[in-house]
């Protein structure tokens, strides 16, 4: 289990040392995703001017603060919350964001499913899991918000993130086909009729 | 008899503010107490870095008058009114949907709430029907209690009916609940507070389960049926070895709450509605001496 300090864009070589159990602190840039940026970039046609190539990706809708433009806030606005959400919502877009647009990581919460997981080994990515709800802490590793696209869909908009120290992130899924999620899935399924068995449910 | 309590609905719109940016950034003390219990018995070395994550974020949030959480929720009043109370009721609702998004707009808090078919945001957490209001009275004289949750959308998605046959009885709640949890997996930011609602009709079923999901920790099913099942499905669902995040560990839920309703001969509903690690909630009571705030 080791634990890597990573500024992307990164290589797909750097990508492949990380393995699921390991750890990752990121400083530099980091885009902010959502559902609806992921419905107008992929089922809408729309692009984005952001190069996202060998980028790291959160899903996030941050709380911010519409601020004036100055040096500390280019983009005009101030992180009030930024935080993790469900990364399951965005599964089928995992692998166009990968193949289009050369993002290999993406940070989430409660993990991504098989496509992702064959997208991590085809294109060379992995996912990182953040600790949902734990936005105060979360808010903290961000320096500022550097820019925005697509702000029409506020909070959903595409952000990018100036960050330092974004971590310990815990990978959860590797570009080697392992995933620490179907290892807990399978174990729980595993145990469902123990379980029914002490409800006596079950025989 | 005394005087009504009389409510001035203009001040409750301050009330409905103050309750919503509490909720967001100050925990319960029994989730914390929770949390602290859960990381006393978890075994799993990935388990326990979580929950130290989330122990810590508490920390932050609270010292630093930060969010909690980014995800502001779908904002939900309860408000119960004793007896000998003056209040116009329509009135009170105006208030808590003015303070609502008053909130929004002041603090400012990132509006989760859209149209359900334009997706359409209005960006001041309210909407049809939002925020959610229930009205409800009680026999403590003199007494306007109104308690406010931010219900995180992560939990609240992974929410559950089923009308289940009279002739699959009890065994086809217990299984149902275990295999809910299943499903939602990693999905509702676990350790959660597993809702159980059984009886009544389907809506009934569905909001009892949002009352089992967010009632304080340390509390029991005022129904004893239900208390003893409380405590059965608890170990159950901890059994499962899902754990914090879904990353593996003992700590799947701080407990399986249960409220019930009495159905008919014919139904045997069952619904499960989860609340997440950060079971958020804050509560105002107005008596004649004041208004104070708690959980």
């Amino acid at each position: 289990m080791a634990h890597y300090r990573l500024q992307c864009p990164i290589t797909e070589g750097q990508v492949s040392e990380l393995r699921i159990n390991d750890t990752v602190t990121l400083d530099g840039s980091l885009f902010g995703i959502r559902d609806a940026t992921l419905i107008h970039l992929f089922d809408r046609g729309r692009r984005t001017r952001f190069d996202l190539s060998g980028h790291a990706v959160i899903h996030t809708a941050p709380n911010v603060h519409k601020v004036p433009l100055t040096p500390e806030h280019p983009a005009g606005y101030a992180p009030v919350c930024v935080g993790t959400t469900t990364s399951a919502r965005m599964e089928r877009f995992t692998a166009p964001l990968m193949r289009d647009y050369g993002v290999r990581l993406i940070l989430g919460k409660g993990g991504l499913m098989a496509d992702s997981a064959a997208a991590f080994i085809a294109f060379g990515g992995a996912y990182l899991a953040v600790v949902g709800g734990a936005a105060a802490l979360e808010t903290t590793w961000i320096e500022a918000i550097e820019d925005v696209d697509l702000d029409d869909l506020n909070p959903e908009s595409l952000w990018r993130f100036k960050v330092s120290g974004f971590g310990p992130l815990l990978v959860a899924m590797d570009s080697h086909g392992g995933n620490l999620y179907l290892e807990v899935e399978a174990q729980a399924n595993a145990r469902r009729a123990a379980a029914l068995v002490t409800l006596g449910v079950m025989p | 008899m005394a005087e009504p309590l009389r409510i001035d609905p203009t001040a409750i719109i301050q009330v409905a503010t103050e309750l919503y940016i509490r909720a967001l950034k100050i925990l319960p003390p029994d989730i914390k107490a929770g949390l602290a219990q859960l990381q006393e018995r978890e075994n799993h070395p990935t388990a326990r870095s979580v929950l130290g994550t989330i122990m810590e974020n508490i920390r932050v949030a609270e010292t630093g008058h930060m969010l909690l959480c980014q995800d502001t929720g779908v904002p939900i009043y309860n408000v119960s009114i004793g007896r000998n109370v003056a209040v116009d009721g329509f009135a009170l609702k105006e208030a808590l949907r003015a303070g609502c998004a008053q909130a929004t707009r002041d603090h400012p808090l990132r509006s989760s709430v859209v149209h359900p078919l334009t997706r359409s945001n209005e960006h001041n957490s309210c909407g049809r029907g939002v925020p959610i209001i229930h009205i409800d009275f009680c026999a403590a004289e003199g007494v306007l209690e109104i308690e406010m949750i931010p219900k995180g959308s992560g939990s609240e998605n992974q929410s559950w009916l089923k009308m289940a046959l009279p002739a699959d009885g009890v065994a086809a709640i217990k299984t149902f609940v275990i295999d809910c949890v299943l499903a939602a997996g990693a999905k509702p930011c676990p350790p959660t507070i597993v809702g159980v609602g059984i009886g009544g009709t389907a809506d009934a079923c569905m909001h009892l389960a949002k009352i089992a999901a967010t009632r304080p920790l340390y509390s029991s099913c005022d129904d004893p049926a239900a208390a003893a099942l409380e405590v059965e499905l608890g170990a159950a669902v901890n059994s499962l070895g899902i754990g914090p995040q879904g990353l593996g560990g003992d700590a799947t839920a701080f407990a399986v709450h249960i409220e019930t309703a009495a159905t008919h001969i014919t139904l045997n509903p069952v619904a499960v509605n989860l609340q997440c690690h950060s079971a958020r909630r804050a509560s105002a009571r107005i008596t004649r001496e004041g208004l104070s705030y708690g959980f």
